[in-house]
């Protein structure tokens, strides 16, 4: 088992070295002087030469890469001249608020899908299969600021039950730090919801036609045991790989979700970046996101021993 | 025979089908294939005759009737001097341009882009992805690569691709591009895979036939209905991740009328004036919607094996 994660952890390193390539070779590969583009529009003379010498201009294009990801290695993402601050301070103050909204809105997508997807293979080809596989093209087809807006315009603004925008810290109580985020994990998590219904009813469907699951039915177990004890365990493995690759679609949901909502985390700080050619942050962002996407794989990777135990390593 | 379907533009962005005629009548038999062509064609036909259908120039500036609600009248004054009533079906933005008009001409830049997109990842998918599958010294280095380009989530990477050039159609495309390729590769890959060890394939590699025709002639003709489903998704998000960019201002430049655009438009007056997003989300989600079905459909038909967005 440990041989097996250290060499799924190894595995990573080169897909995460060629992710690392491409963010250095992005400003590299654009023209003009990487650093008079880092400094941004507004910069010195001295800040551009000073830029020059920290990333090694005048080096070989190898030696400036190595020089680069020596600096991320130890935590050193630059500085932000468009914000006045070091890009690794800057993220720190946005991933509050990502992070919250995240892992509301994978509870909400998975608390909701599974139990859809379970009912729509266990009622296959009834009216109640069809809504929910409807739901699911139509949760894909939608897009999230569509959906952004009209759940504010409902809920916030007809109905006043929610605020219509903004954040509120964690620090400042649970309640409205949780009633600040309602809307937008329900936005975020309609994309995400479609896609892990569709895969449960999938996965499920396949496992309902087992011997085990007459057996179950044949020694007089409810419905509700042998569908989510006996078949739901059963077809686990597909279900959280696709949990763990939506979490692509996610953080591509979080930059959208965060600009209707006006949240400031780190998609409102990537879209700010862009619009300012903001590259140091940019950058970074793509390094981090791109990071934490691999691990979470990763560790879905490694949970596949718990939900089948057949699994070994 | 020619089967109604085979007018859609997007079900020919691959190479076309054998036209056999059991596989048009099990398409025709699939009602979301029927849905997703009739909406798209009419999608289609509203973005061919859009000049014909708009009441006003999409671009034209009018600071007497801004924001109006849907159904206002307003009148314009004519180049040559005489005034005009005008009805705003939709309503009009901030800056007085009709929504209605703008929301036809937006149909334009989607499906462009949506068609544009799947058939460029695709044939450069395709041309990557059968190198990496038949060539075995290329495949470890290419899949690398592409490995790395997907571990960057797609819209990021569309973002990271726009910001380095400017705002425009061409770069928009490239930066929708960019992120699928490797999705496309992988599936010519994998087909390419399991194909080269048929004994039909083994029969003419030892019968001496030369490589590029033994592609073209025997492992070619398995990958294209798999690519005709997976082309028909990458349109439909193709269209979506337009919108997205353009919504969130790092897209087409504001002025051309895309729905992505409009809605951008839309949003500070959003609280009092809902219509400028509504009105183009749901052309924009119809749009989206009638892809996707078309793409289930024709997976089902085509390839029932495939899973989608694997």
């Amino acid at each position: 088992m440990i041989s097996y994660i250290l060499r799924r952890l190894a595995a990573t390193v080169p897909v995460l070295f060629t992710v690392a390539v491409m963010v250095f070779l992005m400003l590299r590969l654009t023209p003009g002087d990487p650093a008079a583009i880092i400094a941004g529009d507004n910069a010195t003379t001295q800040q551009i030469l000073d830029i020059r010498t920290k990333l090694g201009l005048e080096e070989p294009i190898l030696q400036q890469f190595f020089i680069w990801l020596g600096s991320i290695l130890r935590g050193d993402l630059g500085e932000s001249f468009f914000f006045r601050k070091t890009v690794f301070e800057l993220i720190s103050e946005r991933i509050e608020p990502t992070l919250s909204l995240a892992f509301l809105t994978i509870v909400l997508a998975v608390v909701i899908a599974i139990p859809l997807g379970v009912l729509a293979a266990y009622r296959q080809g009834t009216w109640i299969d069809r809504v929910v596989m409807g739901f699911s093209v139509i949760g894909f087809s939608v897009p999230v600021f569509v959906i952004g807006y009209l759940l504010i315009y409902i809920f916030a603004i007809k109905l006043g039950w929610f605020p219509v925008q903004g954040y509120q810290r964690i620090s400042g109580g649970v309640f409205p730090w949780f009633r600040s985020l309602v809307l937008p994990a329900f936005t975020l998590s309609v994309i995400y919801i479609a896609l892990i219904a569709r895969m449960t009813r999938t996965s499920v469907l396949e496992v309902l036609s087992e011997d085990y699951i007459r057996t179950a039915r044949a020694k007089g177990q409810t419905e509700v045991k042998v569908l989510f004890q006996h078949a739901l365990k059963n077809a686990a493995v597909p279900i959280v790989t696709v949990v763990g690759i939506g979490v692509a679609l996610l953080i591509g949901g979080v930059v959208v979700t965060e600009s209707v909502y006006s949240i400031p985390g780190l998609g409102r700080l990537t879209v700010d970046a862009v619009l300012a050619r903001d590259f140091p942050v940019i950058q970074a962002i793509i390094l981090a996101f791109s990071f934490v996407y691999v691990l979470i794989n990763l560790i879905v990777d490694l949970s596949y021993t718990i939900f089948d135990p057949r699994i070994r390593y | 025979m020619t089967a109604p379907a085979s007018s859609s533009p997007v079900a020919e962005t691959a190479v076309p089908l054998p036209a056999k005629p059991t596989v048009w009548r099990k398409l025709l038999r699939s009602p979301n294939v029927v849905v997703g062509v009739a909406i798209v064609l009419v999608m289609v036909c509203i973005g061919l005759i859009a000049p014909l259908i708009a009441t006003s120039d999409p671009t034209a500036i009018n600071p007497g009737a801004r924001n109006r609600v849907p159904m206002a009248t307003s009148t314009m004054r004519m180049d040559d001097g005489t005034r005009a009533t005008v009805t705003h079906y939709m309503g009009t933005d901030t800056l007085g341009r009709d929504v209605f008009s703008r929301v036809v001409y937006g149909a334009r830049v989607s499906i462009f882009i949506g068609i544009s997109v799947a058939i460029l990842s695709v044939s450069i998918g395709l041309v990557i992805g059968m190198a990496a599958g038949y060539f075995r010294w290329l495949d470890s280095i290419i899949m690398r690569i592409m490995d790395g380009l997907m571990a960057i989530p797609a819209i990021l990477l569309a973002i990271a691709v726009v910001s380095l050039s400017r705002a425009g159609l061409a770069s928009v495309i490239i930066a929708i591009v960019v992120p699928e390729v490797p999705r496309v590769v992988r599936l010519v890959r994998s087909v390419v895979l399991s194909v080269r060890e048929e004994p039909y394939v083994e029969a003419a590699v030892t019968a001496g036939t030369p490589t590029l025709k033994l592609i073209i002639r025997h492992i070619l003709p398995n990958t294209v209905a798999p690519l005709i489903v997976q082309g028909t998704f990458i349109c439909a998000s193709a269209i979506l991740v337009e919108a997205i960019l353009s919504f969130l201002g790092i897209g087409i430049p504001p002025d051309v009328p895309t729905w992505g655009n409009i809605m951008a438009e839309g949003r500070q007056l959003f609280r009092i004036f809902p219509h400028n997003i509504l009105y183009p989300g749901i052309f924009l989600a119809l749009t989206v919607l009638a892809v996707n079905m078309l793409g289930d459909g024709l997976r089902d038909t085509l390839d029932p094996k495939m899973e989608k967005r694997g």
